[in-house]
């Protein structure tokens, strides 16, 4: 432990004060916004608390009742949801296999490269063709149709969670359970996946976050109540025709929150998760 | 044993009768609305709720999506088999939907009593190449606002009749100190730009094509940018403009941040009624104004109207659904945000009474509409239009040089 | 067990993903070569060929060139900014202070905010009437005046990479932060005795041991910053006068508002092969790093 001068020491705290205020402001404020009132909002000079503070945007947002904005935004909430536990849940089932193939036998190991190589192309490139495909299925404006090409976005990171994960389980455990008569599956269930479960849980958040954040393909493959997510909602909102500030941060707050929560909770194992390939190179 | 058997079977014979009888009852229509403040959101689904009560067996979806994505999320979702029954449309797209088949030709389903009721200049909405692709509903152009108290105290006795008025009279509430930047307009990089400069080309007699090419690059087309760069940097406009759309026009202008404004009808009602506005009861309202020995007035035609798809399963419910939305009994009911399209309204107490000075305003202004070009490649125009009018704006280039580029970019 | 099974067995339990990736990337990818030599339009006429006359009008266009410029300018500012913010931010959450863990643990809190909310924030941040930057720089006395931040070519551009700076850094300062961590304490302490300054502890000890994981946060923001859509369709849609309008924007307007898919789809190639260059550059500089560290 180096010895600090107290002039050093207050100007660390003095940036760390700095730093905090940077992250949280524009939080904060997203927050003080969504429980003021609109006349606050437009005030001049600005109020910069509220002098009644108004959860109303929240209700009028989560209120379920039928044909009301709030609906609309309920059902978006649940698309997000739905899309992206589906696509994450299929991004993990893929994974699996693929990440312990390319893990015990490296010769394959240039196809997952090639697939990871796919995040550098830019989602434009595909879209007009994915329109059209998509078209064709019938499966424009489902979230089916949605949760299938968010899985491509999702199955490379998670493969190569999960591959990283598996190099770190000796073979020789596997082997030793295969010896004693079982299966490749019964071998993989009993004794590998339990110990790959916390980098499964990892590479599963975060596939729910990158599905959670996504935007272009939604904006294009969506229309309506029946698959639109919560991004493309928020966006139009955002769009300039919605007068009161308030309700755009409600809509912010909420379609934040659930990505928040997870970050905040599950944060060793992310940041663990987001260094450990770049630790290793 | 065998009768239970019977039983059971006719239960389950009813109970299917039942839910095919269901299934054949129910239909349930897709609509794409606009999120915006003529016919708000609830409006539209309060009217939705008015016509599920009177055709129970009809359920209506709506989508609301910001002006700035109506047009594509309409093209994009043509390729869905399940997408949309009935699309709001601006009166810029019919030639484009036609041609690229996103809208059905309705011509044969329109009654006389329609044909007979409705204004003539709110047809022209709707129709390309003699043909017609829906029912007009939002019958809209924009309108000089301006602020009652702000002009008295500046001594100004009469609302501008010309543009060049309309820039004196800002001086003058400038030079007294009334407001920094008196006129606000709403010029962001958006089609709502090119409906201020419409305004304008129709106040100076110019033209947007000739002989189907560009002809805006001279003449009144010119002369309206002009006005725009000038009235922008001499300051007389906020500069804030080259970012507003409508809504923050109208906010600044309930705010009392802005003598003069263009807009839309809806925000008559909003700002001289409104809750949240600070200018309620002193605001006025004329058609935009002329220029000297070329025009009285001036006007841009922004109506809207609602269509089947051609993807529509259900083109008799939809049109069902656009007759009642377009109907004049709801169009009387909610016209204090949208002027209805129906020529007797106009003489109706309950239409009129609380917003004659709109009324006024609005004779004058919907009989000198003057049209966007009708071409299919309305939305490069436009596009190029834009970047045009901000460049101009900002200085970038001349307001020459910007338009005869737009020309050349405007893949006409 | 021979290598031949082992090897089969491998692909047979690839097959999952490969055939998802073929399929729904893949098969696409390949269309929308077919599509760039063609006029086709996005609905209906399937368009007929037309050699490269895309790719050279789209190359040879103002607009293109122009938003070329304006990517790169905000894909370099913008990774260089996060770059640098984040090692500084990474350097202080390493020293000690009181309410360390808090703030390392409020670093996450950006990154995980969805890019489209973070947009919507600062839109909102920046309005030029109702704004809180104009009202705070106002009321502390730093600007005399209101300004339309989002409607200045000047300043938009900026304003943009502030809003995508603030999102992305938290997230090198992370990823520095635990590679930091793994700088053994008896490394900087011998070159503490050694005398060496802060600097050149930070270029000689230090810098090492960050430059991998570093390389690896460079790389996937350059591409992503390259590929940027959401933040600008979100705050400007490219405006004012098209100064903030990217690549992936103008592809947007070039295939689906203009409903041209052909000469839309060569754009967009266009721009997947400078990413891919890019990349390749990278992995040739990271490829000389390694091996200079070694």
């Amino acid at each position: 432990m180096e010895r600090r001068s107290p002039a050093f020491s207050i100007f660390i705290h003095l940036c760390a004060l700095l730093l905090a205020v940077v992250i949280l402001a524009p939080l904060v404020w997203l927050f003080v916004m969504s429980i003021s009132p609109a006349a606050d909002l437009s005030a001049k000079p600005l109020r910069w608390w509220p002098q009644t503070v108004d959860f109303s945007r929240y209700g009028l947002l989560l209120s379920t009742v039928a044909n009301s904005a709030g609906a609309a935004f309920t059902a978006s909430l649940r698309n997000s949801l739905v899309v992206s536990g589906m696509a994450t849940v299929a991004a993990i089932a893929l994974a699996i296999p693929a990440g312990w193939a390319v893990s015990r036998t490296p010769s394959t190991g240039w196809s997952l490269s090639l697939v990871i190589a796919t995040y550098m192309l830019p989602p434009v490139a595909l879209a007009v063709p994915l329109y059209m495909g998509l078209a064709a299925l019938g499966l424009l404006n489902t979230v089916f149709g949605l949760a299938l090409v968010y899985l491509t976005i999702l199955a490379p990171f998670t493969t190569w969670l999960m591959k990283s994960g598996f190099d770190t389980i000796p073979r020789e455990i596997e082997s030793a359970a295969m010896m004693d008569g079982a299966g490749l599956w019964q071998t993989l269930r009993i004794i590998t996946l339990p110990l790959a479960a916390p980098v499964m849980g990892t590479a599963a958040l975060f596939a729910f976050l990158l599905a959670w954040d996504e935007f272009f393909y939604a904006l294009l493959f969506t229309s309506d109540q029946r698959a639109k997510t919560l991004t493309v909602a928020i966006a139009d909102l955002a769009g300039g025709r919605v007068s009161d500030y308030g309700l755009i941060a409600t809509a912010g707050v909420l379609a934040a929150l659930p990505p928040v929560l997870i970050g905040f909770i599950m944060q060793r194992a992310l940041i663990s998760g987001l260094t450990s390939g770049g630790v290793k190179g | 044993m065998s009768n239970s058997i019977t039983r059971a079977l006719i239960g389950a014979a009813l109970l299917s009768a039942s839910f095919a009888h269901q299934a054949l009852a129910e239909t349930t229509l897709n609509a794409l609305f606009m999120a915006q403040a003529a016919y708000s959101e609830a409006d539209v689904r309060a009217m939705a709720e008015a016509f599920s009560k009177a055709n129970p067996e009809i359920k209506v979806n709506l989508e609301f999506v910001p002006y700035e994505g109506l047009h594509d999320k309409t093209v994009l979702a043509q390729g869905s088999g399940g997408g949309y029954d009935v699309v709001l449309f601006d009166v810029i797209w019919p030639a484009e939907y036609a041609s690229n088949n996103v809208l059905v030709d309705v011509s044969s389903r329109i009654t006389d009593e329609m044909k007979k009721g409705v204004l003539p200049g709110a047809w022209t909405t709707v129709q390309y190449d003699g043909k017609s692709y829906g029912m007009p509903w939002i019958l809209d152009t924009k309108y000089l606002f301006y602020n009652k108290e702000i002009l008295e105290k500046a001594g100004i006795t009469a609302p501008p009749k010309t543009w060049d008025e309309l820039a004196e009279q800002a001086k003058t509430i400038k030079d007294k100190g009334l407001l920094a930047t008196p006129i606000a307009w709403s010029w962001a990089q958006a089609e709502a730009a090119i409906c201020d400069y419409t305004t304008l080309v129709s106040a100076y007699g110019g033209d947007f094509l000739k002989d189907g090419k560009p002809d805006f690059q001279s003449g009144g087309g010119l002369d309206a940018l002009n006005y725009m760069v000038t009235s922008y940097t001499s300051g007389l406009t906020n500069p804030n403009s080259k970012e507003f759309l409508e809504e923050d026009v109208r906010k600044v202008f309930e705010n009392g941040e802005a003598a003069f404004a263009l807009n839309w009808t809806y925000m008559y009602n909003l700002a001289n009624a409104g809750a949240d506005s600070k200018v309620a009861g002193k605001v006025g309202v004329v058609p935009a104004p002329g220029v000297a020995g070329k025009s009285e007035v001036s006007a841009v035609n922004g109506s809207m109207g609602l269509g089947i798809t051609s993807v529509s399963q259900h083109p008799d419910e939809a049109w069902k659904y656009i007759a009642f939305m377009t109907s004049q009994q709801t169009q009387n009911q909610y016209a204090k945000l949208s002027l209805p399209i129906w020529a007797s309204s106009y003489e109706d107490p309950a239409v009129t009474t609380g917003q004659e000075e709109l009324i006024g305003a609005a004779k004058l202004g919907l009989a000198a509409m003057y049209p966007r070009p009708t071409t299919p490649k309305y939305q490069e125009m436009s596009t190029a239009l834009q970047q045009a009018i901000q460049e101009a704006l900002l200085g970038q280039s001349s307001a020459e040089d910007a338009l005869k580029s737009a020309a050349e970019n405007s893949g006409l | 067990m021979s290598g031949t099974w082992m090897t089969t067995r491998a692909w047979l339990l690839m097959t999952p993903l490969l055939a998802v990736m073929i399929a729904v990337i893949g098969w696409p990818l390949v269309h929308t070569v077919g599509l760039s030599f063609t006029d086709a339009k996005l609905v209906g006429t399937a368009g007929t060929f037309v050699g490269i006359d895309n790719y050279v009008r789209m190359l040879s266009s103002a607009n293109f060139q122009r938003t070329l410029v304006t990517t790169a300018w905000f894909a370099i500012v913008s990774v260089a900014a996060e770059m640098v913010l984040g090692v500084l931010a990474a350097l202080l959450l390493n020293q000690q202070f009181r309410g360390r863990t808090a703030l390392r643990a409020l670093m996450i809190l950006p990154w995980a905010l969805p890019t489209v909310v973070n947009a919507t924030l600062w839109r909102l941040i920046y309005n030029p009437e109702y704004g809180a930057l104009n009202a705070a720089l106002t009321q502390i006395g730093l600007i005399d005046g209101y300004r339309s931040w989002l409607g200045e070519p000047g300043s938009a551009l900026t304003a943009l990479i502030v809003a995508d700076c603030w999102k992305n850094f938290p997230l090198v300062a992370l990823i520095a932060l635990a590679a930091l961590q793994a700088v053994p304490r008896d490394i900087t302490a011998a070159s503490l005795v050694d005398g060496a300054g802060p600097l050149n502890r930070f270029r000689f000890v230090i810098l090492p041991y960050l430059a991998g994981p570093l390389m690896v946060a460079l790389v996937l923001r350059t591409i992503e910053a390259f590929k940027v859509f959401d933040i600008i369709w979100v705050m400007t849609r490219g405006g004012p006068a098209n100064s903030t309008r990217t690549l992936s924007i103008l592809v947007y307007q070039e295939a689906f508002s203009f409903q041209r898919a052909g000469s839309g789809a060569s754009l967009a190639l266009i721009v997947t092969l400078l990413v891919t260059l890019l990349a390749l550059a990278y992995a040739a500089l990271v490829r000389k790093t390694a091996g200079r560290t070694a």
